[in-house]
């Protein structure tokens, strides 16, 4: 298959997003209400009008003068490739969206492309202030949906988003939207797993090589996330959070709308809480987006775990209950320090409870069989 | 008599170790003075004042003639007023006030006051053993120091109350009588904490009998008030009794620091050094170097309290020292190097606040919880092998009869250690396992699939696999089976510290 292909107006229209990005910063953050993907609806000369009268026609003009080895040289640079919206591709689900990017920025396997069409992809987003709860279920659905053979799509921000990118990649492949260059880590304590994507993976963006991120980048990201995929899951979200322009975003391009329900008493989870409220399909596992894209009971999704012996069996349900140290097991259920030590860890070893860098332990979404 | 010269051999302390400092008294004709030369710090160049008072203060004469005391070598800084003594008995012997036969022979330290008593100094033990590789026949140290210096074979002790008494000592006229050598404490007094007021608390107390059996180190993560200051100092008392060479070298640094006679609770030390504390004061520094407390815990127990608290420098410093068992330490012109072989205990509260992310009154910022608990990961943590979780133990546990107390769980732990002294010769331990010796461990089939799918699995890095093998030969030491079996790796996996994600 050959590389995939932009020409050079779709990538001069990239960057001109880039030399605009200050300008539209201001019209877009400084207006209460207004959305970034509104303004990207309009054409070259307009936006550039509308952000930035009075230095317009000296920015289209330099824009307009980028060469074309020029363009393809800072891709090269960049170790990226470009697909644009001419290209047969583009990946379809953004064909739907009139405020689509003119062109994708990618970087790591362009064979993905090919699969990433709305049946076959899920997003997943939610808080980056994520509590365990959501942590947990975020990894737990990355890995199973990635099992299922589904292109796991996130946005590599911090909590939810990093957790479903590395459970998709414990167990498949997954896409990282971001909201600057594709060759740019951002946050950039998400080195390591942005690079683990982009050999493993794919990353994508509008921007060109080398952008940073601003705050508008970050809906304008959203748009894409919400377009790629045929459901978009939402994990945790407080009752203001940016997940919930995802969600919208995708529920105006008549995507289906997943949310992950958390406890009526956290604020964490009340945007989700609202959003199923409203009419979203409920997710409890991998299963129930299975259901919801292919059809009630066409295909299984999760796994259960090993058979357990009863002396485990009660250490499980003790973890379930909320005995969160190996002391607390050992106390609630009378054994020694060693036995309880012994049977958490094997309970570890065959994944059905996790245990953080300060020794609490938490259940996994990790089914037993027969109970 | 134009000019004439006396002099007398004593010793100065430098860092814990005794360096030799020869005292040249020249008296001479010319206007009186007094000069004290030879790199003398403040502590030293006052001895002048002291001697001169002490001297009238004993019924001696102060010469009224030029007088130049130097002390040789003239490059080695000299610190402390253990001079004195050796200061005036040259004074007395070039002014001819003093017929001292034996002087060659003897090494003479003490800080005189204006009385002319003779006070104690910190070092003593340091000080008798050089004097006694230097060939010397004898000690003159204040009669405070007399059972400190009594440890020391094969060199004489004499015991000095007042300079007065010099003439007598010259004369050989002093009844000396070698004094009792103070009992050097190898276990720890009766009334030292004991584990048994450890309530409650089951894992943890598995994690210190582990860490004790194994000479790993700990960390323990826990709310404020469940007891983990209480738990790390009860560490010693588990810990198997010091070898008598062991004690020496304790007692050693112990003199240096001057904290030997200051109702030492013996044994092994158990320093708790505050989180605000230098670099310097935590590894030993300053010019001259001083030990620091990583030294004084040597042989002992180092406990960190509030981890994420320490300056990152101050951690950063104890890397080394708590790989190799030294600091070294270098300065202009040369290298000092301390002993510090000691474990580490380490405690930290899960979050800023310190409740913990389940506790419902938390109310500390994921991102800031993740920053605090960045620290846990950085270089010296890296270096702890056992984590123990810790909660607030319920009030039947706090009400409940006492624990299993420091003498039963000791045994235990001793037995561990002859049998990793069996395979690995006297002294060393299983948290002290070359790579090629933790190749070496006998595992059997079970252990090694759990290890295996572990370390695939769950992503041991290779660093943590060798300590989970570390802590699995402890723990198999500890029940007493030879090959680690699948219960014992189950155990050192769920003991270990784990890394961030």
């Amino acid at each position: 298959m050959s590389e995939p292909r932009a020409c050079p107006d779709c990538l001069r229209r990239s960057r001109l997003l880039a030399h605009l990005a200050p300008y539209i910063e201001k019209v877009a953050t400084g207006a209460p209400g207004s959305r970034s993907p509104e303004l990207l609806r309009l054409s070259s000369e307009d936006l550039a009008d509308a952000v930035a009268p009075k230095v317009a026609a000296q920015v289209l003009t330099q824009v307009l003068a980028v060469p074309e080895s020029t363009l393809a040289a800072d891709l090269l640079a960049a170790q990226c490739w470009a697909c644009c919206r001419h290209d047969s591709r583009y990946p379809i689900g953004l064909r739907d969206a009139a405020d689509a990017p003119w062109a994708l920025i990618g970087r790591g396997d362009p064979a993905l492309l090919e699969r990433l069409e709305p049946q076959g992809a899920v997003t997943v987003v939610g808080a980056r202030r994520a509590s365990s709860y959501g942590r947990e279920v975020a990894r737990q659905l990355g890995r199973d949906l990635a099992a299922a053979g589904f292109l796991v799509v996130s946005g590599l921000a911090f909590g939810i988003d990093a957790c479903t990118h590395r459970g998709a990649l414990d167990a498949g492949l997954t896409v990282a939207v971001l909201g600057c260059g594709a060759d740019v880590s951002y946050p950039a304590a998400h080195r390591s797993l942005w690079r683990r994507i982009s050999e493993r993976g794919l990353v994508l963006s509008e921007l060109p090589p080398g952008t940073g991120a601003w705050r508008w980048t970050f809906p304008a990201r959203n748009r894409i996330m919400a377009a790629l995929a045929g459901m978009t899951i939402v994990v945790e979200a407080a009752q203001r959070s940016g997940s919930l322009i995802t969600a919208d975003l995708a529920a105006d391009l008549g995507r289906d709308l997943g949310a992950v329900p958390g406890p009526v008493s956290s604020r964490a989870s009340a945007g989700t809480n609202d959003l199923l409220a409203g009419g979203a399909c409920l997710i409890r596992g991998a299963q129930d987006v299975l259901d919801a894209m292919l059809g009630p009971g066409v295909q299984t999704a999760t796994p259960t775990g090993h058979d357990l012996e009863p002396g485990l069996r009660r250490v499980l349900a003790a973890v379930e209950r909320g005995e969160e140290t190996c002391d607390a097991v050992a106390a609630g259920l009378d054994l020694s320090g060693a036995e309880a030590a012994a049977a958490l860890a094997t309970l570890e070893a065959l994944g059905y409870v996790s245990c953080s860098m300060v020794g609490v332990y938490s259940r996994t979404l990790l089914a037993a069989p027969g109970v | 008599m134009v000019s004439v010269l006396a002099t007398a051999q004593t010793f100065t302390l430098d860092g814990i170790s005794a360096r030799p400092v020869r005292v040249e008294v020249d008296v001479h004709r010319g206007l009186p003075a007094f000069s004290l030369v030879g790199l003398p710090d403040a502590a030293v160049r006052e001895a002048r004042e002291r001697v001169r008072a002490a001297l009238v203060n004993c019924d001696f004469e102060f010469p009224l003639r030029r007088i130049v005391a130097n002390l040789a070598p003239a490059s080695l800084r000299k610190a402390g007023p253990g001079l004195d003594l050796a200061i005036a008995t040259a004074l007395l012997t070039a002014s001819g006030q003093l017929d001292f036969e034996r002087l060659a022979k003897l090494a003479l330290v003490g800080e005189l006051a204006l009385d002319g008593s003779v006070r104690p100094l910190p070092g003593v033990l340091a000080i008798a053993e050089a004097a006694r590789e230097r060939g010397l026949e004898g000690i003159v140290v204040p009669t405070e120091n007399g059972p400190e210096a009594a440890l020391v074979d094969g060199i004489e002790v004499i015991c000095l109350e007042s300079l007065g008494e010099l003439s007598a000592l010259a004369s050989g006229e002093l009844a000396s009588q070698r004094p009792q050598p103070m009992s050097l404490r190898l276990n720890p007094k009766g009334d030292a904490p004991d584990l048994a007021d450890l309530r409650g608390q089951r894992h943890l107390r598995y994690a210190l009998e582990v860490t004790a059996a194994g000479g790993h180190s700990l960390l323990m993560v826990g709310p404020p008030g469940a007891g983990k200051s209480l738990a790390a100092s009860r560490l010693p008392s588990i810990l198997p009794s010091l070898a008598p060479e062991e004690g020496l070298e304790v007692a050693r640094i112990a003199s240096a620091c001057g904290r030997l006679n200051a109702g030492q609770a013996g044994g092994r030390p158990f320093r708790a050094p505050h989180h605000t504390v230098s670099p310097a004061g935590l590894v030993g520094g300053g010019n001259p170097p001083n030990p620091g407390e990583a030294t004084m815990a040597h042989r002992g127990v180092l406990f960190l309290d509030e981890l994420c608290e320490f300056r990152r420098d101050t951690l950063e410093a104890l890397r080394a020292p708590l790989e190799t068992g030294w600091v070294s330490i270098a300065r202009a012109g040369s290298w000092r190097y301390l002993p510090c072989r000691f474990m580490l205990v380490a405690a930290a509260n899960p979050c800023p606040c310190g409740r913990g992310d389940a506790d419902p009154e938390c109310g500390c910022a994921p991102l800031a919880v993740q920053r605090y608990q960045a620290r846990l990961s950085g270089a010296l943590a890296d270096r702890i092998d056992v984590l123990a979780a810790i909660r607030q133990p319920s009030a039947e546990e706090i009400g409940g009869p006492p624990g299993e107390n420091s003498a039963s769980v000791r045994e235990r732990v001793v037995s561990a250690r002859e049998r990793q002294e069996l395979r690995f010769g006297s002294g060393r331990c299983n948290a002290e396992m070359s790579p090629a010796e933790v190749r070496e461990c006998a595992l059997d089939e079970g252990a090694a699939s759990l290890l295996a799918e572990s370390y695939s699995h769950r992503r041991l890095s290779g660093r943590a696999h060798d300590r989970v093998l570390r802590l699995a030969q402890t723990i198999a030491d500890l029940s007493g089976v030879e090959a680690i079996g699948q219960e014992q790796m189950a155990q050192a996996l769920q003991l270990r510290r784990r890394d961030r994600e």
